[in-house]
């Protein structure tokens, strides 16, 4: 055998590895390139009218001055209400899927649906909940709002909450219930409390990605352009007043409609971020 | 008896143990099942509202290219043409990329970097989809008015096939871009996949390749895309799921018109964006009915792509709960 080798080859070899994994580069430059412009926009176009009036005034009329004041407001309420509604249900179903559906048939079916509705369209849920709330009641809620994002938030809890409580090591399910201990105490004093930052984790998650959610709240709050504190009514939210701010023809509605975006990005960019760092913490101690 | 006592605990605390536990088991399960009860109801109740307008339009509303509020002729045809359209342009441009980046990461990438980009990337994701509609249509279309669309035409002008996709008047909104932002909202979801896919190829399958003298890419060529083929594709169809539901970015950029153009450049219209834009306008039973069958239209066409993106991912490592 000879050793010679096909020169010709070798070096067509080489290069088309050197450009695919030039493409590879220039891939991932190309991924981060529109997150750095999308930043850049939000920080030029709306930096300039955050001030204080966005936070203590309520939206104007056009040509009048005024802040995002109910929006935010209305946002943080729907939110947390969503979220209300959304955790303990989604803690509860994740801990049927991890800790007592061994046996069960339907799990890997709930745990397939889950994970379908994760990605699910988010409009959809608008349509939903339209349909059993809006049209019902007679008239746009922030209840509806709420329940909508609460619909969003689940699939995404119960799928953290899921994996978080399979982390925890069987020895400490065993070493519970040789004391004695039921198997409600064994979940919550046990092991809620070893999964407790995963489960956080998944709840801060799921809050960073309703609060930027905008297709479902436009057929159930709706908007208001006062302050309204009764989710009975139609309630004024942050990503539905930029939207039709944004839309609109007016200069100074746009102008709040950036600072908007450039609030709610902030929030869920903060979110995220502190989520992986509650996330990672305790694994590095150990 | 004499067990029981030697353990501490008395019958009745025994018994309400028991009791707590039972209530406490059939709780999580029942809150299980509204997983399972919130999908039946969605299909329910869109069904229930689609209903007058299928009764109505038959099968043919699929077919039908009208949408007239007036007459009260509804069909789906423009817009579930433009979800289709849209969602392609996305995948052909989102698919390679996505690889791209996922190659980086896992086969190039220093290990001081790969957690900066990997989060940079996530964070594509976490931008809310309004924002990227704003930016796209207040800062995208117009740069790709004046400077893409009429490159597009004096390239393409004359150009069979092509030449009627790419060119048209360059309005700077309309299907093109709304691809092209779609491209970029779900490069993170297939990214992320596909990560994750390749760094479950064992090492000794690599370094085999590698021992013969195989170069990077046909060590991805031939041992790491083989080997996880099925995943590869999984994230792809978890990619045109989340493309084809997308709502607010695709209402602000696509025109929101409801004719069938032949050209990309031109503006168009798709389910999601219809219901965003008409729903609450919507006035009379048949026309608020048509927007619901769309809906469901949706519904099912998702529904199926992410089944079978679910089916293919079945084996991963249950980590997608964190991604959101």
């Amino acid at each position: 055998m000879s050793v010679v080798m096909d020169t010709a080859r070798f070096q067509r070899r080489k290069y088309l590895n050197i450009m695919v994994l030039c493409l590879s580069v220039l891939m991932t430059m190309f991924g981060l390139f529109w997150l750095v412009w999308l930043l850049w926009t939000l920080f030029s176009q709306g930096l300039p009218y955050v001030n204080s009036t966005l936070f203590f005034k309520a939206t104007p009329p056009p040509g009048g001055t005024g802040g995002l004041a109910n929006g935010i407001v209305g946002s943080l309420v729907l939110t947390v209400t969503g979220v209300l509604i959304g955790a303990p249900t989604g803690v509860l179903a994740g801990t049927y899927l991890s800790e007592f559906s061994r046996k069960s048939k339907i799990a890997p079916v709930i745990r397939f649906v889950n994970d379908i509705l994760l990605s699910a369209p988010s409009i959809i849920i608008g349509v939903f909940v339209y349909e059993i709330v809006v049209v019902p009641m007679g008239h746009f809620s922030g209840w509806a709002g709420a329940l909508a994002l609460a619909m969003i938030a689940l699939p995404v809890i119960v799928r953290t909450t899921e994996d978080m409580l399979r982390l925890v090591p069987d020895n400490m399910r065993e070493a519970a219930a040789a004391l004695g201990a039921p198997r409600w105490k064994v979940t919550t004093a046990i092991i809620y409390r070893a999964a407790r930052s995963g489960i956080l984790t998944g709840v801060l998650l799921a809050v960073a990605r309703i609060s930027g959610e905008t297709a479902p709240l436009l057929f159930t709050a709706l908007n208001n352009q006062f302050w309204s504190s009764s989710l009975n009514q139609p309630m004024a939210n942050l990503p539905v007043v930029i939207f039709q701010f944004a839309m609109s023809p007016y200069d100074d509605w746009q102008h709040l409609a950036w600072a908007g975006a450039l609030l709610i990005t902030l929030a869920v960019l903060g979110l995220n971020i502190v989520a992986r760092i509650i996330l990672k913490t305790p694994k590095m101690r150990k | 008896m004499k067990q029981r006592q030697q353990t501490g605990a008395g019958p009745e605390q025994m018994d309400r143990g028991k009791v707590l536990d039972v209530l406490f088991v059939q709780g999580t399960r029942f809150f299980a099942w509204m997983v399972l009860l919130i999908i039946l109801a969605v299909l329910f109740a869109l069904g229930k509202g689609a209903l007058p307008a299928l009764e109505k339009f038959g099968p043919g509303f699929l077919t039908s290219s009208s949408w007239n509020p007036v007459t009260e002729d509804f069909g789906a045809l423009v817009s579930i043409y433009g979800t289709l359209v849209t969602s392609i342009i996305a995948m052909l441009i989102g698919v390679p990329v996505s690889f791209g980046i996922a190659l980086f990461i896992t086969e190039l990438c220093p290990v001081w970097l790969k957690r900066p980009v990997g989060i940079a990337i996530e964070l594509l994701a976490a931008i809310p989809s309004i924002i990227y509609g704003m930016w796209g249509l207040f800062i995208f279309a117009p740069l790709f008015a004046d400077h893409v669309e009429p490159w597009l035409n004096s390239r393409f002008a004359g150009v069979p096939l092509l030449g009627s996709l790419l060119t048209g008047p360059p309005m700077g909104i309309g299907m093109a871009t709304a691809g092209i932002i779609l491209a970029i909202m779900i490069i993170p979801f297939m990214t992320a996949v596909m990560r994750d896919m390749f760094e479950v190829v064992p090492d000794v399958l690599k370094e085999s390749a590698y021992g013969i003298g195989a170069t990077t890419w046909e060590v991805v060529r031939r041992v790491v895309l083989p080997y996880t083929r099925a995943g590869v594709i999984g994230g792809i169809m978890l990619g045109l799921g989340r493309a084809m539901g997308e709502t607010m970015a695709v209402t602000f950029v696509i025109g929101n018109t409801n004719r069938i153009h032949a050209s990309l450049l031109m503006p168009g219209n798709t389910i999601s964006s219809s219901l965003a834009n008409e729903f609450t306008e919507a006035v009379g039973e048949i026309y608020t009915s048509s927007l619901i069958a769309l809906g469901l239209i949706l519904f099912f066409i998702t529904f199926i792509v992410l089944a079978l993106s679910r089916l293919l991912l079945h084996h991963l490592s249950r980590q997608e709960g964190l991604r959101t």
